[in-house]
């Protein structure tokens, strides 16, 4: 029960972050690495301003400062022109530097004893299980991106940002702003990334710098997972699926870890691997399709 | 109206690859106006449609459309007045989105405000209305994804986008040409309606001489960059397809 609930709490949170890379890797139809460095930057100015009591401002800033620096990576890619994998290394790079300073120039920091969001729910609701306030808490803050990105992409500018993503000729010939559609899919994507590392942080209870590594994968796994379980259809369904993905996924890795299957430390291989498998399905299924094919023709030749 | 005068394109200037995609090309083309643009490969046609949406600059010369200079006005500033459609049937759309999706992107690009709903109530009814007009059944089917038309049905689709807006300006680019015929023939009578209708001024690019004879009220044939050949009227209903393919053997014998 502790398992599950465990899951299901850090699925929500993570789910922020899946919702965020099934912007970008679906939507945009480009994956973004700023993920690994917005993710942290979420989480350390969440957990400062935490430290320094004040946790919602902490939320607040995190989602912020993770839709600024998708501004930068989405600035880089369309009016830079730079690649847009290498413009998302080059903005999570320079994060490093700026999530240490945010951190306050050390590498982690503790909220012990500082009172946060999840804290001050249990709190206010004694008499309620800790595990169901910690729960509403992630649950609430998962609907609520939800409910804007839902919002967001009925909306005329959304309509815009998803044709941007689906045929880049047709947007270029119509008068929409590529350019401008890139970078506040860029910007809204990251925005969900800090949202995500500025929850995580207050519900863990402190913030580590090396805590975004392998981000974009756990994210990417989510969104996969998820299209396997519900398949792919409208935006709205899909990230309804990235969400549950993200929630499965932490099932998995928490069934995982305590059937002493593997270690803890495999966490990223396992999860590189469940992006590789699934990514390369596609390209599996036609080579046996072509391999049956080519069997059958040679032996209506034979005969 | 569209004017354009002294129209001036080198490309590759001062390297051993310099070619002149359009000398001094000058061209007035008035509202209601469908205009039929032939010439060989390489002739300057669709650099002549890229000079005018704003895929390069000119290097002299200016570019007036409806009395609004749009010479130096990027792409997607000039793409209000213009419609534009592309040979390939799966350039004008975009098939993660449903029919009614796409139709509102192209539809409410004048209004302002972006954060309204993308497919108002409204904007619903009148869309069926125009879909039905194509005798396609596309109308019942405006919640389906454009991934999952055909061909002839898609490109019916991108037409009525560039021109649901109203557009002062329809650029056709060998719009049939990648079509059977039977849907070719179909979206040609589409678009000979739509133009008439909107009194639009209009030009396709085609290399159906036939075609090019059949519909608009001119037609016009560009040679290194030069309009060659410019008939209307009286002239161009006396043309015949093998004097007209004359001119693609010996240009500038007008």
């Amino acid at each position: 029960m502790i398992l599950f609930a465990g899951s299901l709490h850090l699925g929500l949170i993570y789910g922020l972050m899946a919702l965020g890379i099934y912007v970008t890797f679906r939507i945009l139809n480009t994956p973004d690495l700023t993920t690994d460095g917005s993710f942290t930057l979420g989480l350390a100015a969440s957990a400062s301003l935490t430290a320094m009591g004040m946790p919602g401002w902490g939320i607040v800033c995190g989602i912020f400062f993770g839709a600024l620096a998708g501004t930068v990576t989405g600035f880089l890619q369309t009016k830079m022109d730079i690649h847009p994998i290498l413009s998302g290394i080059l903005t999570m790079s320079a994060l490093y530097t700026v999530n240490l300073y945010v951190l306050g120039d050390r590498s982690n920091l503790s909220l012990l004893g500082s009172p946060h969001l999840f804290s001050m729910a249990a709190a206010l609701f004694p008499a309620i299980p800790k595990d169901i306030t910690r729960f509403f808490v992630a649950f609430s803050f998962c609907m609520a991106c939800f409910a804007f990105l839902a919002w967001f992409f009925q909306t005329h500018l959304g309509l815009c940002v998803r044709a941007t993503g689906d045929n880049d000729d047709m947007v270029r010939a119509s008068s929409i702003d590529v350019d401008a559609m890139r970078i506040i899919a860029t910007a809204i994507s990251n925005a969900c990334v800090g949202f995500s590392g500025a929850v995580a942080a207050q519900y863990q209870g402190f913030a580590d710098i090396s805590s975004g590594v392998g981000m974009m994968v756990v994210g990417l796994a989510s969104v996969i997972i998820g299209e396997v379980f519900f398949g792919r259809r409208s935006v709205i369904a899909g990230f309804v699926s990235a969400i549950c993905g993200s929630i499965i996924y932490r099932l998995i890795v928490a069934l995982a870890l305590k059937s002493n299957f593997f270690p803890a430390y495999a966490l990223k291989l396992v999860s590189a691997l469940i992006v590789i498998a699934a990514l390369s399905l596609p390209a599996l299924k036609g080579r046996i399709q072509l391999a049956s094919v080519r069997r059958e023709a040679k032996r209506h030749a034979g005969n | 109206m569209l004017v354009i005068e002294g129209a001036q394109k080198t490309f590759f200037r001062e390297t051993p690859n310099e070619r002149v995609a359009l000398n001094d090309l000058s061209l007035v083309l008035g509202d209601g106006e469908f205009l039929t643009l032939i010439g060989s490969n390489g002739a300057g046609k669709s650099t002549l449609f890229n000079a005018i949406t704003g895929g390069f600059l000119l290097d002299r010369g200016s570019i007036t459309l409806g009395g609004e200079d749009i010479t130096w006005l990027p792409p997607h500033k000039r793409a209000f007045m213009i419609g534009y459609l592309f040979q390939n049937p799966t350039k004008g759309t975009a098939p993660n989105m449903t029919i009614e999706e796409n139709l509102a992107l192209a539809y409410s690009r004048r209004k302002t405000w972006p954060l309204r709903r993308g497919v108002s109530g409204g904007d619903h009814s009148f869309f069926r209305e125009h879909l039905a007009r194509f005798g396609m059944g596309l109308e019942d089917r405006v919640k389906d994804k454009v991934g999952l038309l055909s061909g002839g049905q898609r490109q019916a689709l991108a037409l009525l986008m560039s021109t649901i807006a109203k557009p002062r300006l329809l650029l056709l680019d060998e719009h049939t040409a990648a079509l059977d015929p039977a849907a070719a023939q179909k979206i040609m009578s589409i678009t000979d309606g739509i133009v008439k209708e909107q009194r639009l001024a209009a030009m396709m690019i085609t290399h159906n001489t036939q075609q090019a004879l059949d519909f608009g009220t001119r037609t016009i044939m560009l040679e290194e960059g030069k309009i060659v050949l410019d008939i209307s009227g009286e002239k161009r209903a006396n043309m015949t397809v093998p004097r007209l393919m004359e001119h693609y053997f010996h240009p500038r014998v007008t």
